[in-house]
């Protein structure tokens, strides 16, 4: 959610019980500006709130101009003071999928696990002690999130012809019969999918508004749950995949958001709870 | 300067920003440098040119101007309002390229300046067209009668423009406007230009006519046609002045287009759409209004002191401290929604337990505790289904002894507990949102609790949804989603240590012994434990609810004792066999209530609660917070003498491992084996023949003893 509505998008997003407290939320406001000043960044999003055992991690992304250039993540432990991620990379993904259970809460704390590898030629299998870091798992886990759920409704972002994609003011909120369709939703980042579609529905696309994969086809199906509340004036959703994932949106305005308050563990049981 | 952008405009690739111009003079707002009067010198105008000014300066007077009638530059110029000609009109949004439209004015000398201006400008406006400059009929109010000089030198000009555009007089053409005033001011201070202006007016008539006449064209598909278009949606930019509109210039046509059309569909249209929130603002109002009843005080008073209203805002501040909320307004509608309950049905205690959050629509939990005497209980169903079980049992009996009879049981239904004890102890009411109608769960089996620890499914939102997992689950929805909250109520009601006290009227010992303890009242002399004492050591907390046994209830059932009841329906055989089995089911046994969490298993690890003060900033006023972390979304806070628990979340516990749903029991032996149903196999070829040898053989010797027998009686 956008640092600048912060206080009326956690409001928004407050169905699903988890908010802040009232000391962090006005810490966030002051942090969240001074982040936006000394990184330079464009727009500051309040990403959400990883649980953890003995503390808790609070995330925000920058975003510069370019609204789908990566976003930097930072993370703060009290809400005040911001330490800036690295960016993912693969070899950060691998290491930590094979690191399981809740988050500590403290960032140097290290996994352990033994991998036992094989080494062929000498047909010698040897186990390794594998540490990873706390932060990586960390950068890993905010990563899969963001290319998993992270979303945005049609038409708030558009895309110039010469390339970088901007918040479209122009954009209204989307309607009410709209909203209540998955294909509204796109999700935020590059494109993946889009060379796939059929001719005809690409022939249906705009390109400065559909340049971004859809919620529609995402697997497994039913991993979302779209919810109106307060009768037809929000329509919430939320990830069954990624659980503690909400996103919220105002029909007909401009006041649309997402945050990530969980335990920043993928729910891979969904099949079965489907 | 004027002058000359008039002349540009009159030329192919004039620029709105000459048009810009005259507009910007006339702009009372403009922001642009005061610039005296309107005739400037030409030089001058490449400068405008380039300076960029939104042409939101541009007052409302170009309206007025439109109003006019077309015709009379002259009045265009007269009607300036007092906006002193500021002068540079930056190159004007208004991109009037009139490129294709109008043949490049001779006038090399003031083009050149500006050819390059208009040129970029004329990508992005739509068109319009000369004739749109004309229309705004010059209401203008131009100052200056160095404009109307100007105006004066290229009457034909404009007129041609004029005459088409008198159609389009109606429509407030602020572009048309200020580019009639261009015209009337750039004629003035040029020189030049007037000659040549009268030199092609012809050509140029005849192509602004053209040109008009192209772009009045309406459209084959709808009813618009590209003048109007580019009117409206100039007049559109140019009332609401957005920042940097040429990013957007798009979208606002899209808007304007859009306009048009919902005009005649709009009430129907809202009045459908927004139904559904009205609709629960009604149902809402009336639980704002339940309160206003005039049943005089004496229910007021009875109200005030049989108040069994938990304080759910004093809650909610407090667990909003801890980072929990639903937001306040949401929290204050579940208030009056408890409200409602305790007004409508007896209830002695009630709380609000939380939130259950399904696909489509979620749960809203309210644990209540009947007045005495005042239950309603539906317990027969079970009932029913019980003997239901052992009647089919019977039926077998019945059949002819020759067929084998299975020797499979259905195991003993464990029968639930008793309301008001154990599982049951407490009610549960839920609704979906606050103003709907309170619904009541039915109570929970021992079977239900079972089944609901081996699967983990989903709650869509509907009651009566089926639950369809395997084991089957014994119910719907609404069944399924008793049993977990009994769960979590089980798992993470917490206090702190002294809240709560064991009763001293128990004397009976032997209940001890089976099932533990199982009331418990509040301690009158509880002094409260501090809240730092409350965060570092799990030993301050206790539950108050029983733990559930893995048979599915809070006290021992022992399936045997039963069993032995129901002997006299049962053949002896069956009850060997019982009383065999009984020998081998060991009482189960649970952590006894009020036993300190810190006794809680880990979930490999992973300690089961967190503990948190709400607050480092301000500890003097913290709260001490508990997160489970065995059942997510479970919170309870204490601020040393109070406490509370809450439930938001999916309703599903934790673990560590992927689930994976129970393998199917192995096969049974239904039938004992005997030779009666077992298989044998074909004989062989050889084995055949020696039987049938054998029995040659005897029948042979029969033969033979029957003869001998003959001849021996035959002596």
């Amino acid at each position: 959610m956008d640092s600048e509505s912060l206080l009326l998008s956690l409001e928004l997003a407050s169905g699903s019980g988890q908010g802040l407290s009232p000391d962090r939320r006005a810490s966030l406001l002051t942090s969240l500006m001074l982040v936006k000043r000394d990184y330079r960044y464009e727009r500051v999003l309040f990403w959400g709130r990883i649980l953890g055992l003995v503390g808790d991690y609070y995330i925000a992304q920058g975003l510069s101009e370019d609204q789908l250039a990566p976003r930097k993540t930072l993370y703060s432990l009290n809400c005040i003071e911001w330490s800036l991620l690295p960016p993912a990379t693969e070899e950060m993904l691998l290491q930590t999928s094979m690191v399981n259970g809740r988050f500590m809460g403290d960032p140097s704390h290290e996994y352990e696990h033994t991998e036992l590898q094989k080494v062929t030629e000498a047909d010698k299998a040897f186990e390794e002690e594998v540490v990873v870091k706390e932060e990586t798992r960390l950068v890993s886990v905010v990563d899969q999130i963001d290319k998993a759920v992270a979303m945005v409704p049609r038409g708030a972002l558009f895309k110039t012809p010469l390339g970088p994609t901007h918040v479209n003011r122009t954009f209204e909120g989307l309607s009410l019969s709209e909203a209540k369709k998955l294909g509204s939703y796109f999700h935020f980042k590059e494109a993946t999918e889009l060379k796939n579609k059929t001719l005809l529905e690409k022939a249906d696309l705009d390109p400065s508004l559909d340049f971004m994969d859809s919620l529609e086809y995402d697997i497994p199906k039913g991993s979302w749950s779209i919810q109106m509340e307060r009768g037809n004036a929000l329509v919430v959703l939320r990830s069954l995949l990624w659980p503690g994932l909400t996103f919220f949106h105002a029909p007909y305005t401009k006041n649309y958001g997402y945050i990530y308050v969980g335990t920043g563990e993928k729910n891979i049981d969904l099949p079965f709870m489907l | 300067m004027e002058a000359s952008t008039i002349l540009n405009q009159e030329e192919e690739s004039q620029e709105p920003g000459e048009a810009g111009q005259p507009w910007e003079e006339m702009a009372a707002a403009s922001s642009r440098d005061q610039e005296p009067k309107l005739p400037e010198p030409m030089e001058s105008e490449p400068g405008p040119e380039t300076e960029p000014q939104p042409r939101s300066s541009l007052p409302g007077s170009p309206r007025s101007r439109a109003s006019t009638p077309a015709g009379d530059l002259t009045t265009f110029g007269a009607s300036l309002p007092g906006a002193s000609p500021q002068d540079p009109l930056p190159s004007p949004p208004l991109e009037l390229p009139k490129l294709d439209l109008v043949p490049p004015w001779p006038s090399d000398k003031l083009t050149s300046a500006i050819p390059d201006a208009e040129t970029t400008r004329s990508d992005h406006v739509e068109h319009t067209t000369d004739d749109e400059e004309s229309t705004p009929h010059p209401t203008s109010q131009l100052e200056g009668n160095a404009l109307q000089q100007s105006q004066q030198s290229k009457p034909h000009l404009p007129q041609p423009g004029h005459v088409t555009s008198n159609h389009s007089q109606q429509k407030e053409l602020r572009v048309g406007l200020f580019l009639e005033e261009d015209w009337g001011s750039n004629e003035d201070p040029d020189q030049v230009e007037p000659e040549v202006s009268e030199a092609a007016p012809n050509m140029l008539e005849i192509a602004v006519q053209n040109a008009k006449a192209y772009l009045l064209q309406t459209s084959s598909k709808s009813s618009l046609n590209l003048y109007d278009h580019l009117s409206d949606m100039l007049t559109k930019v140019l009332d609401e002045r957005p920042e940097n509109a040429v990013e957007i210039i798009e979208s606002i046509s899209q808007d304007v287009k859009k306009a048009h059309f919902s005009k005649k569909l709009d009430t129907l249209q809202n009045e459908n759409e927004m139904l559904p929130a009205y609709e629960l603002a009604e149902k809402q109002k009336a639980l704002f209004l339940q309160g206003n009843l005039e049943e005089a005080d004496q229910d007021l008073e009875d109200e005030i002191a049989e108040n069994c209203l938990p304080n759910v805002m004093e809650s909610a501040f407090y667990f909003e401290q801890a980072g929990v909320c639903l937001g306040t307004d949401a929290t204050y509608r579940i208030f009056l929604a408890l409200k409602q309950l305790t007004d409508t049905h007896p209830i002695h205690k009630c709380r609000f337990w939380g939130k259950i959050l399904g696909l489509e629509m979620n749960y809203l939990v309210a644990e209540v505790e009947f007045r005495e005497g005042e239950d309603e209980e539906e317990g027969e169903e079970e009932d029913v289904a019980d003997e239901k079980a052992n009647g089919e049992s019977e039926v077998d009996e019945d059949e002819e002894d020759e067929l084998p009879k299975p020797f499979y049981k259905a195991p003993q239904a464990v029968p639930k507990e008793e309301s008001r004890t154990g599982a049951n102890k407490y009610v549960y009411f839920v609704c979906s949102e606050p103003g709907r109608p309170w619904i009541k769960l039915p109570s929970v089996t021992p079977v239900q609790i079972v089944v609901a620890r081996k699967i983990k499914k989903f709650f869509t939102g509907r009651l009566d949804a089926p639950v369809i997992s395997y084991p089957p689950f014994p119910g719907n929805e609404s069944n399924y989603l008793r049993a977990q909250i009994a769960r979590i109520s089980a798992g993470t009601h917490v206090s702190p240590l002294g809240f709560y006290q064991f009763g001293e009227e128990e004397g009976e010992e032997e209940e001890e012994v089976e099932g533990g303890r199982e009331s418990f009242e509040e301690n009158p002399d509880f002094e409260g434990i501090p809240v730092i004492d409350l965060v570092e050591s799990l030993s301050n907390w206790v539950h108050h609810v029983q733990h559930i046994l893995p048979q599915g209830r809070c006290n021992w059932f022992n399936p045997v004792q039963k069993s032995e009841e129901e002997e006299e329906e049962e053949d002896e055989e069956k009850e060997e066999e019982k009383a065999e089995e009984h020998d081998y089911i060991e009482q189960e046994v649970g952590p006894p209530l009020l036993t300190p969490i810190s006794e809680d298993l880990e979930i490999r690890n992973v300690p089961p609660w967190t503990t948190r003060l709400s607050s480092n900033l301000i500890p003097q006023y913290a709260i001490a917070v508990l997160r489970s972390n065995l059942w997510p979304g479970a919170y309870a806070f204490s601020n040393g003498k109070k406490f509370e628990n809450i439930y938001i979340g999916w309703g599903h516990k934790y673990s560590p491992d992927n689930y994976t749903p129970p393998a199917p029991p192995p096969v049974y032996e239904e039938y004992p084996s005997g030779p009666e149903i077992t298989e044998m196999d074909d004989p062989s070829v050889e084995e055949e023949q020696s039987f049938r040898a054998a029995q040659a053989a005897a029948v042979l010797e029969a033969e033979q003893d029957e003869e001998t027998e003959d001849e021996d009686e035959d002596d």
